[in-house]
């Protein structure tokens, strides 16, 4: 954000929400022994790195990107991984869960379990691996309803459990990050920032996202009320599929046989704020995994999940 | 019904939107009212009105209504804020929540809180970051004790705007007489503890009624409408601007030897390069060589705002100390005059020592006995010897070090505090500092000259603290003695504490409470580092049954000085032995408060000397700490 000049009577939302950040972002360093940023790749992994490079500028952020990957993101997602942590100067770790790999999970076949395997099962491995005491994650508050009641600074168990009972209140700008041994804390600097924030960020400060956030024709076929994009040859047609170019674009970015895509024309940010704007549902629905039952983000925070 | 109306703006000029909600400003406030109040549903119409609710959203609070709603087949807003699956299933929201909507004019931030009485709690932390409160009635009910309740946090927190939304207005066939009562009623309370203004606004939640539109059926009402209100009040962080420059040093950036920056976030003033500036608590002032930001550096950096600055001059500066204003700087000070929101299940023990955490200082502080607590109904004082959970409390904090700090009236950000349990790690209390005492301000530590090692040189020793800690009757002054009689006879200088000398003197005034237990260790550990101080090695032979305070001796003692001795008599053993007969009494009951029988005794986890009594004779224990502490010392010649 640009600096506010005595013609500006106060900070707009954008800096207040960039100030907390940051603030939060470096309590964290200064407090834990072993931080990590989970990095998804996603826009507002993007912002939340982006926040992490300004609030260490002109050092490098002084922790590790770690990427949990389940193998099955989009190849577009992939390639600006490794650019991203390389524009940071910052070191990224990549996890895939082992016996995920060696049993071959994927989302066709095994459903729930490809994400509790993958991702919430090789979280805690990487977690436990690297002995990482603090992980920054990019939730927020707004995006479901049990996650309106989480903690800035989320403490998990040694068996990474979340208990929704033993939270720690969080007053002024102070947060106790004092923690047994093997205990850790999940830390979501982006909590009080919307879906609207957070595009306006991107647009404000011209952060590099995923292409898949902007609208081109794409490989696809539509399944189950879904639009799925076949971004590689692992897609498995079923009989009578054939895949159909269209227009489209996502509004949120997980693996590609589990996320749903808009049709859409917007390919600039200012057409896709204005879709998002226009648009009669909410973020998540195009997430296959909200679907499974009710408060299922909160059944999965509480096993480990983001 | 429509659940989104997007504004006609996008569609049409997309850029100008976006241009204009660039500019919004935020706004945190506070909902408190009781579950019945339609404190939910305001929130969820709020939500509804300013269109944050999407149709898929919109469908399943449909269907959650039909299931759960109290509202009949109408759509029950209260569904769309209410959070954790065990708590929609009770009906009650009973943590604080946040909620976002933004208009042109404003985002805002709303923390939703409980109006349980239990729950004092989680209002104080939702109240901590609000800049306004949005005190909920019921217009049938009129002021009850909680509203009394909810309005004295909020301005015990400081909280500078007080909305007084007179709700279900519907319900009294909107009449202004039923206002009028209540808020003559309120301003009268209002007054009584020192509220200077309140905005009084009659609404109907479920209806819509002058909440983001004004209402048709009540014309005499002239006051501003909850949102236009809401949109237009001024921010703390715009009053903040207005004081003298501070900034807590949060981090110190040093990518290499040519950059040193300092980080944080300005709580308050405006900075620019060249501006002078003074460090605390040292005092030393230098000048603003650079404001350092991604993209270039900064002419301006304002009270709100996360920087790096750069120093003129090579000065000491590290977390925790303050970077302020020279010509205006803060006071630091060890003793305060203190408000404590207490928020544990664990009761405040007075003496214990907490970590205070305050700005980016954290440091090890000790509560003495209340002053007294305030009644959150009454708005009474009354005499306590603790605080429990939810208590509102006043007492005196002493810190084990000066801290830079301003009264909370004057700075939330340098006068609000945690205290945080040494053991548990739990965030046991809020706090709020009144003033600081006088005596912490003009007694300063006179530097000695004759120093803690002047005074073991000349005895030819190192200083050493031998805790002793186990049952009663366990052998702790037996094996005390036996040591001590041993360095006494190899020349050493010590003495030996235990109850024959510190009971009947010293510590008369004590009982055997939790609260006196740890009074009675810290004063012990107290007397035990002046003797350490004067160079001797002491002996102390005290039951000392709980793990902090053990640990908050030990953390008074320079590294390696403090031995934790565990003489490891088992319970039955110690009974069976029952040299003074005191197990036997308590056992009938005649004495209370006896560590094993009725109060608690924790071992320690890991001793520096661990003496299994069932194995060991007094002598043979005695002969292996002398060995252990003689072989852990480093003779000075």
């Amino acid at each position: 954000m640009d600096s506010a000049t005595l013609s500006s009577p106060s900070l707009t939302h954008l800096q207040r929400l960039e100030a907390e950040s940051i603030h939060i972002l470096r309590e964290v360093v200064a407090e834990a022994e072993r931080p990590v940023m989970l990095y998804s790749i996603g826009k507002d992994s993007a912002v939340m790195l982006h926040l992490a490079r300004k609030a260490f500028y002109p050092a490098p952020p002084p922790f590790p990107l770690l990427h949990v990957d389940t193998t099955w993101k989009f190849k577009a997602m992939y390639e600006l991984r490794e650019r991203s942590a390389a524009a940071a100067g910052m070191e990224l770790l990549v996890h895939q869960n082992p016996e995920a790999k060696a049993r071959g999970i994927n989302p066709f076949d095994h459903g729930g379990l490809h994400t509790d395997l993958w991702k919430t099962e090789g979280l805690k491995q990487a977690l436990d691996k690297y002995g990482f005491d603090a992980a920054f994650g990019g939730a927020r508050r707004d995006e479901e309803k049990s996650r309106a009641k989480e903690r800035i600074f989320s403490f998990r168990t040694s068996t990474h459990r979340w208990d929704p009972k033993n939270q720690r209140p969080e007053l002024w700008r102070l947060y106790n990050a004092r923690k047994a041994k093997g205990e850790s804390i999940r830390v979501f600097p982006l909590s009080n920032w919307t879906e609207l924030d957070i595009w306006q960020y991107i647009l404000a400060e011209g952060i590099e996202i995923v292409p898949l956030y902007f609208a081109a024709p794409r490989p696809t076929v539509e399944r189950d009320g879904m639009l799925l994009m076949v971004d590689d040859e692992r897609f498995r047609l079923q009989p009578g599929e054939v895949p159909v170019e269209r227009s489209i674009r996502f509004r949120t970015l997980g693996c590609y046989p589990l996320t749903g895509a808009v049709e859409s024309t917007a390919d600039t940010l200012e057409s896709v704020i204005q879709e998002m704007l226009l648009t009669t549902t909410s973020e998540r629905q195009g997430r296959a995994i909200d679907h499974d039952q009710a408060a299922s983000m909160e059944k999965k925070k509480q096993e480990g999940y983001f | 019904m429509t659940a989104y109306r997007p504004d006609a703006l996008i569609a049409s000029d997309i850029s100008a939107y976006l241009e204009l909600h660039q500019h919004k400003s935020l706004l945190r406030f506070l909902t408190c009212g009781s579950v019945d109040d339609g404190k939910s549903t305001l929130i969820g119409r709020l939500l509804y009105d300013s269109k944050q609710i999407f149709e898929d959203q919109l469908s399943a609070l449909e269907k959650d209504s039909r299931r759960v709603g109290t509202q009949g087949q109408a759509i029950d807003f209260a569904l769309l804020v209410d959070g954790l699956a065990a708590e929609r299933e009770q009906g009650i929201t009973i943590d604080v929540a946040y909620r976002f909507f933004a208009t042109e004019k404003r985002k805002f931030i709303v923390a939703d809180t409980p109006g349980h009485e239990q729950y004092t709690r989680n209002m104080v932390t939702g109240a901590s970051t609000a800049d306004l409160a949005v005190i909920l009635i019921d217009a049938r009910k009129g002021l009850l004790t909680q509203t009394k309740r909810h309005s004295y946090l909020a301005h015990l927190l400081g909280i500078r705007h007080l909305v007084l939304a007179v709700n279900k207005m519907d319900l009294v066939d909107y009449d202004q007489r039923v206002f009028d009562a209540i808020v003559a009623d309120y301003a009268d309370f209002a007054r009584s503890i020192d509220i200077q203004a309140f905005t009084p606004i009659p609404i109907s939640g479920f209806r819509g009624d002058n909440v983001t539109t004004r209402s048709e059926a009540m014309p005499w009402f002239t006051g501003p409408v909850l949102l236009d209100h809401l949109e237009t009040v001024d921010v703390d962080a715009e009053a903040d601007r207005a004081k003298p420059f501070r900034m807590p040093v949060q981090w110190v950036n040093r990518p290499n030897l040519d950059f040193r920056g300092f980080a944080g976030l300005v709580t308050s003033g405006t900075l620019r390069p060249g501006d002078p500036v003074r460090i605390l608590p040292s005092g030393r002032t230098s000048r603003v060589a650079r404001i350092v930001a991604m993209g270039g550096d900064r002419d301006v950096a304002i009270a709100g705002e996360s920087v790096t600055l750069t120093l003129a001059d090579e000065v000491d500066c590290s977390r925790g100390d303050v970077i302020a204003a020279a010509d205006a700087p803060p006071q630091a000070a060890d003793q305060f005059k203190a408000t404590l929101v207490w928020m544990d299940p664990a009761e405040l023990l007075p003496g214990r020592s907490y970590w205070l955490k305050l700005g980016t200082q954290t440091v090890s502080a000790v509560v003495r006995a209340p002053d007294y607590a305030i009644d959150v109904n009454t708005m009474a004082h009354g005499a306590v010897k603790a605080l429990t959970l939810n208590d509102i409390g006043v007492a005196e904090i002493a810190t084990d070090r000066p801290i830079v700090f301003e009264t909370y009236a004057d700075s939330h950000d340098l006068g609000g505090f945690i205290l945080i349990d040494k053991l548990t790690n739990a965030t046991v209390a809020a706090g709020m500092l009144q003033f600081a005492l006088r005596r912490a301000q003009n007694v300063h530590w006179q530097t000695i000259e004759i120093t803690r090692e002047a005074h073991a040189q000349q005895k030819n020793q190192e200083p050493r603290l031998l805790w002793f800690t186990g049952l009663s009757g366990s052998g702790k002054s037996t094996i005390a003695n036996l040591v001590e009689k041993r360095l006494h006879a190899m020349g050493k200088h010590s003495f030996l504490l235990d109850g024959d000398n510190i009971r009947h003197g010293l510590n008369r005034d004590l009982g055997f409470t939790d609260q006196d237990r740890v009074e009675n260790i810290r004063r012990i550990g107290e007397v035990a580092k002046l003797m350490t101080d004067a160079g001797l090695i002491v002996l102390t032979a005290f039951i000392s049954p709980f793990r902090a305070e053990r640990a908050l001796v030990r953390s008074m003692m320079p590294e390696g000085e403090f031995f934790e001795i565990f003489i490891d008599t088992p319970l039955e053993v110690a009974e069976n032995r029952d040299v003074k007969g005191l197990y036997r009494k308590a056992r009938a009951g005649q004495i209370a408060n006896f560590t094993g029988i009725s109060s608690p005794y924790e071992a320690p986890v890991s001793p520096e000397i661990h003496i299994d009594t069932t194995r060991t004779t007094p002598e043979e224990a005695a002969e292996r700490i002398v060995e252990t502490i003689m072989g852990a010392w480093a003779p000075i010649l």
